[in-house]
């Protein structure tokens, strides 16, 4: 039997979703250490250079197919899920227990993922997809510093940002539990541990992305 | 605690068959003693609608003392009832107070059809164990009880395991109506013991194929089962069954006897 029949079962697709999740939290990690350059408030020297790698590395310009590739994978996967799963109840309780036995957002994952995605349309058009455009036509890069600084001069794209960064909080509060789960490891030695260093990192990683477009806001970093 | 007697408004599901449409019906009943089970209560119920010349309420129970897993209803948004680690027939009408009223619904899941009124068909279950929840054995003389020694903490969590009564509770709470901690208190019984060995390459993936089969939904470890659940299953029992299924899909994917 193939591995694609074990892929394609109920429990397939959770490890699709699950090894395809970790894969972006590992990708917020490089992202947001990346982006925190911009913290040491010298006009964008350090974090130009950084982005700079991360714009012409080969090995990193080639993961990010697989992170282009993955992210596709895991919405596309997430939404059938969600869809699925919805129609396998026909007739919905008149009653339902709510927040009783469970808790909202590990019911609106979908949900969550959709703000989020939304959230990236606008963050990659605002600068991902000029800067390799920008690439492409001129051989150079855009100071992606000085992009920044001008986006978020702009008050409702902030109010985006920072709804952006709640839903994902949120979304990774189950997600970064639910992955490990998945993958067999949620025991009763290891579920503590993985839930507390889930929740500290779904509260920190974006909290750091939120104060990028707000202190540009506040033109704390200029 | 004092007893005492009290009057209640009932709204129950009422379905002819899975092919027709349901509805709620409303019903009084008085007199209902605060130590009488849930069941006896309905008893008191059909026995009224009886003397009445009116059609009782279907429902499934047989042992009355939570071991069965007969005993579906999903009581006022909660799988039986709102007492935890419990089952219908083991509620008692002290939960409630004079005047109350209770909305009364079968499990709700595709994979589980109304027969009538507020009972479903849950041979799906039957199936999934079909499909893998077994063990083959040499028939022959009874073994020594002690031949083959086994840790006492995988002995216990077997045991514990092997406590699923097979109610349907984790599928009827389950917001995709997944029949995953089921599924997974079974492969977990087999598999932490020896005798589970010869099929455990192939046990996990078999049994979940079947319960997709049976269009039951799948598992995005929300966790609503096992707050329901009326014995306890835990999580982790689905975090050793996909340990099961991982570890068959690295080593054993092309053992023999895997469906599909
Ligand atoms: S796991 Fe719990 S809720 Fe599900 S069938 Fe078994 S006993 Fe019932
Ligand atoms: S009737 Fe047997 S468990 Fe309730």
């Amino acid at each position: 039997m193939s591995w694609k029949n074990y892929f394609s079962t109920s429990i397939g697709k959770k490890l699709q979703m699950s090894l395809t999740g970790l894969f972006l939290i590992v990708f917020l990690l490089v992202h947001c250490y990346v982006n925190a350059q911009i913290f040491y408030n010298d006009g964008g020297v350090r974090f130009n250079e950084a982005a700079h790698f991360m714009g012409t590395n080969i090995v990193i310009r080639i993961t990010e197919f697989g992170l282009f590739g993955f992210l596709i994978l895991h919405i596309v996967q997430g939404l059938s899920l969600a869809m699925k799963n919805k129609s396998r109840r026909s007739n919905a309780y008149a009653v339902s227990a709510g927040n009783k036995t469970s808790a909202w957002y590990s019911r609106s994952m979908a949900l969550l993922g959709t703000l989020i995605l939304l959230f990236l349309v606008m963050h990659i058009s605002k600068f991902w997809a000029p800067n390799r455009f920008h690439q492409l036509t001129t051989g150079e890069e855009m100071n992606l510093f000085t992009a920044m600084r001008e986006e978020f001069q702009t008050l409702w794209v902030v109010a985006v940002y920072a709804f952006g960064c709640i839903s994902l909080a949120w979304h990774l509060i189950h997600g970064f539990y639910s992955a490990f789960q998945t993958l067999g490891l949620g025991t009763s030695k290891y579920k503590g541990t993985i839930k507390s260093i889930g929740v500290a990192f779904s509260i920190i990683i974006p909290l750091i992305f939120l104060m990028m477009p707000v202190l540009f806001y506040l033109h704390i970093i200029a | 605690m004092q007893h005492y007697n009290m009057n209640l408004t009932l709204k129950v599901w009422k379905q002819k068959n899975s092919k027709t449409k349901g509805a709620f019906e409303s019903y009084k009943v008085s007199n209902i003693s605060s130590e009488m089970s849930f069941l006896e209560m309905f008893d008191v119920l059909n026995e009224q609608l009886v003397s009445e010349g009116k059609e009782p309420i279907a429902f499934d129970h047989d042992c009355r003392e939570g071991i069965c897993g007969m005993c579906s209803m999903y009581i006022n948004g909660r799988a039986h009832g709102p007492w935890s680690q419990n089952t219908t027939c083991q509620l008692h009408m002290r939960e409630y107070k004079d005047g109350d009223t209770i909305v009364v619904e079968p499990w709700r899941a595709d994979a589980f059809p109304v027969i009538k009124d507020l009972v479903v068909d849950r041979s799906g279950f039957d199936r999934i164990i079909q499909a893998g929840g077994y063990i083959s054995v040499n028939t022959g003389n009874a073994q020594d009880a002690n031949a083959l020694p086994i840790d006492k903490q995988k002995a216990d969590e077997s045991f514990a395991a092997a406590s699923c009564i097979g109610c349907g509770a984790c599928v009827a709470a389950c917001p995709n109506a997944s029949a995953m901690l089921f599924v997974s208190a079974k492969v977990s019984h087999l598999a932490l013991l020896p005798q589970g060995d010869p099929e455990r390459k192939t046990r996990a993936f078999n049994m979940v194929n079947q319960m997709d089969t049976e269009g039951f939904g799948s598992c995005t470890n929300i966790g609503a089962c096992e707050a329901e659940c009326p014995k306890g299953i835990s999580l982790e029992n689905i975090a050793r069954l996909n340990r099961e299924y991982i570890g068959s899909m690295l080593s054993g994917s092309n053992a023999e006897g895997l469906t599909n």
